[in-house]
């Protein structure tokens, strides 16, 4: 519990980083018109966050040191809690650029990266405006998740005034692994999720499926060390799902729910043998989860996922409003994320007991170097 | 531990069981709970198939079947002809296990592995001795599964006829611009297929084409179907009309698919599991689209549909009743009391020849068609099993 993580670096933290086991993600609307302030903003939220990943307070004070007649600068329940490997990541979604009706309200649009843009409509979408979209995202990730909270509640009372808070989604335990030395979790329908994930040290992956290289969009060079955030809020019909037969289970994943290990045999790491043959058509199903999103027929595609379960209690009906909250890092979300998911929606067997509910997509700025605030390229290069 | 696997060749000797019973009671007061005579274990190689035991007491056996090969491996439960299935377990992947259960009466059986999926498999006799604490099993068992899907069919056929007559009436208003006509007419012809809805789903490229939702279509596909004519009969604000030569378009490629589905639908059979399956898949439509109020989302029509599924699931529960009554006398009379539980809570929600409009029904009211709706599918989840068992 005592880790924690540099916030500034090449890239930002919260991405190789291993998967911590909470999640508080929020997106923002930026209410302001004023560049200087949206500037300004950045600038208080990278010192707040370089404090905050290192177990200080928000601001510069401290949550009990002020003067008795002043709020603390700190909310405090955080007090006496380790860092926890707090680690906090920023994004900007395409309305920081342009607004709906086109207008450039920052003098950003001509850095507009050319990927970044809403995602289309998918077949199973239903998705809720007020759980999607977003101009800046913060993704908070701790082993408390009473730090993580934290984290987002200290940004986003910086932020009133300037920005507020649009959506935000707990996540309580991380169904990816992003290091080889973790363990594959398992999602709410009892599957070890993420087993082909980019790991933190395949470094020619990340290279070639997670950072924005140079020259991939010479109009957002500010982009370069950065990536794309996928943000999908996934909800699982969790009590039908839990009514189908274990075969069935595992038919529309494609792996043993015991194990993880491909229906074609061996353990959780053994490659898929997608040509072997089962009684009617390949053991491991056409229309199987493991087949359709595999980089074998992907073009070799692969992304850096760092999804969490969620669970926000039940709805009208009883039933729980429970799923996945998928986040997945990608170079390009038009070469790695949108043809993979088109597939899944047309054709994946699981996507009858999944509901998509709230989307957004956000670019990624690369690490924050000594004395810069978090996006400087952007806004001054 | 499980303890290993017997050679059958030595060991296939009626005394057997009395033998191994001892055995592992001795054991079992170690602490091993491997004790269980119905219990058995096989081991499928390239070139063997080991079981456990060569016989085992009447009643549930389950088989753990462990794919030591490197093909994939089937393990059969057979008649003492060789050709009937009792129960089947396939798609074994190398080093995977999976457990097969079956209800079995005493007899004799022949026990298969077909390791890579091809010829007769590798057999061994296998006996089922009469056991005192065994329940009974009802023996007519095949008079029963043939009239379960004789009378199966008729419904499905007879449903599908009824489909294409009232269809062919909601077009011709349709086109008529008689909507007031054709918006009392759109749920009750649309029950036709909800009654039916899991075997006409099964036909993938029909499917999208009729009963697609608007949150449905991939980008780039067209909207037709059902649900296409549903928006244009109830439009929303802003919504521009069709026109006249537009509603014929749309309704005639509707009653074409529809025909095309009935003259497949007739060529169909089915199986006692696809029956099973079915009525269990047809609350699951009511759980994920008309609880939810997702299905008609212009119309309001929810509860038509709702009624719809909840009759097609009953008569496939009832069509296979005779058959698990001797099985498993528990689980008929709850899915009984379950079906009638939620039927009257839909009774309540009737209005004049139809439903209230699911927008106009009350939360509590849904919550409680949504509890019984769970309470129903939690035992029909396990009905296929104990119709194959």
């Amino acid at each position: 519990m005592a880790r924690s993580y540099a916030f500034r670096g090449t890239h930002q933290a919260g991405i190789v980083t291993p998967a911590q086991d909470r999640l508080h993600f929020a997106a923002f609307d930026v209410t302001t018109e004023s560049r200087d302030d949206l500037v300004a903003l950045l600038t208080a939220w990278t010192e707040a966050a370089e404090r905050m990943t290192k177990g200080e307070g928000a601001g510069p004070i401290g949550p009990t040191q002020g003067a008795s007649n002043l709020p603390p600068d700190d909310t405090g329940e955080a007090i006496g809690l380790p860092p926890s490997g707090l680690t906090i990541t920023f994004g900007f979604g395409p309305g920081l650029f342009r607004s709906e009706d086109g207008k450039d309200r920052f003098g950003l649009a001509a850095k507009q990266p050319a990927a970044l843009k809403t995602l289309p409509h998918f077949p199973g979408d239903m998705l809720e405006p007020t759980r999607s979209g977003g101009d800046l995202c913060v993704q908070a990730c701790a082993d408390d998740p009473q730090v993580a909270v934290h984290a987002i509640r200290n940004l986003a009372r910086i932020a009133f005034g300037t920005a507020s808070v649009r959506w935000s989604q707990l996540g309580f335990g991380r169904t990816s692994t992003t290091s080889v030395d973790q363990d594959t979790p398992r999602n709410l329908f009892g599957f070890k999720d993420g087993t082909q994930n980019v790991k933190a040290e395949e470094k020619d992956d990340l290279s070639e499926h997670v950072w924005v290289a140079d020259g991939d969009d010479p109009k957002a060079a500010w982009l370069t060390g950065g990536s794309y955030l996928v943000a999908r809020r996934i909800n699982m019909r969790i009590e039908v799902w839990d009514r189908q037969a274990l075969e069935d289970q595992e038919s529309f994943v494609g792996r043993t729910k015991d194990t993880g290990a491909p229906l074609s045999g061996g353990t959780e790491f053994t490659k898929p043998d997608f040509d072997m043959p089962g009684h009617d058509g390949p053991v491991i199903p056409d229309d199987s989860h493991v087949r359709l999103v595999h980089p074998d027929f992907n073009g070799g595609v692969r992304m850096l996922r760092r999804g969490y379960n969620f669970v926000d209690g039940s709805n009208d009906l009883g039933v729980l409003n429970a799923g996945l909250f998928f986040l997945a890092y990608v170079r390009n979300p038009d070469t790695h994320f949108v043809p993979l998911q088109t597939k899944m929606a047309a054709h994946d067997a699981m996507m009858e007991y999944l509901q998509v509910t709230g989307s957004a997509l956000f670019a990624v700025p690369p690490g924050t170097g000594p004395g810069e605030y978090v996006g400087q390229a952007l806004f001054e290069a | 531990m499980r303890k290993p696997a017997l050679t059958l060749a030595a060991t296939a000797l009626a005394t057997l069981p009395v033998f191994a019973a001892c055995t592992e009671n001795a054991s079992s007061a170690d602490g091993d709970k491997k004790s269980d005579p119905r219990a058995l274990t096989v081991s499928s190689s390239a070139d063997a198939c080991d079981v456990s035991a060569s016989s085992a007491p009447a009643g549930t056996l389950t088989f753990e079947v462990t794919n030591t090969g490197s093909q994939v491996t089937e393990f059969y439960l057979l008649g003492a002809d060789g050709l009937t299935i009792k129960a089947e377990i396939e798609n074994i992947g190398p080093g995977i296990s999976r457990k097969l259960t079956v209800n079995a009466a005493p007899g004799k059986y022949v026990t298969a592995c077909k390791p890579g999926m091809e010829g007769d498999g590798i057999r061994a006799d296998f006996a089922v001795e009469a056991a005192a604490d065994a329940p009974t099993v009802s023996a007519g068992d095949q008079q029963l599964t043939a009239t379960a899907l004789a009378n199966y069919k008729a419904y499905v056929n007879d449903q599908s006829d009824q489909l294409v007559t009232a269809t062919q009436k909601f077009v011709d208003l349709y086109k008529a611009g008689k909507d007031d006509e054709a918006r009392a007419l759109y749920p009750e012809a649309r029950m036709h297929w909800e009654r039916i809805e899991t075997v006409a789903e099964s036909f993938g490229d029909l499917d999208p084409k009729t009963d697609a939702r608007e949150a449905d279509l991939e980008p780039g596909q067209k909207w037709t179907g059902w649900h296409r004519i549903e928006k244009d009969l109830w439009p929303p604000a802003g919504y521009q009309a069709l026109k006249p030569q537009q509603r014929a378009t749309y309704g005639e490629d509707l009653m074409t698919n529809i025909k095309t589905l009935d003259s497949r639908i007739a060529g169909l059979d089915y199986t006692v599991d696809q029956i099973a399956n079915g009525s269990r898949g047809l609350l699951e439509e009511v759980a994920n689209g008309k609880v939810t109020g997702e299905e008609e989302a212009w119309s309001h029509t929810d509860l038509w549909d709702f009624q719809a599924n909840v009759d097609g699931a009953r008569v496939g529960w009832e069509g296979v009743k005779p058959i698990v009554e001797g099985k498993d006398p528990e689980l008929g009379k709850q899915l009984d009391e379950r079906f009638q539980a939620l039927q009257a809570l839909l009774d309540k929600q009737k209005q004049g020849d139809g439903f209230a409009f699911y927008d106009k029904v009350s939360d509590p009211d849904k919550k409680a068609l949504s509890d019984a709706v769970n309470a129903l599918s939690e035992p029909l989840s396990r009905l296929t099993a104990a119709v194959l068992s």
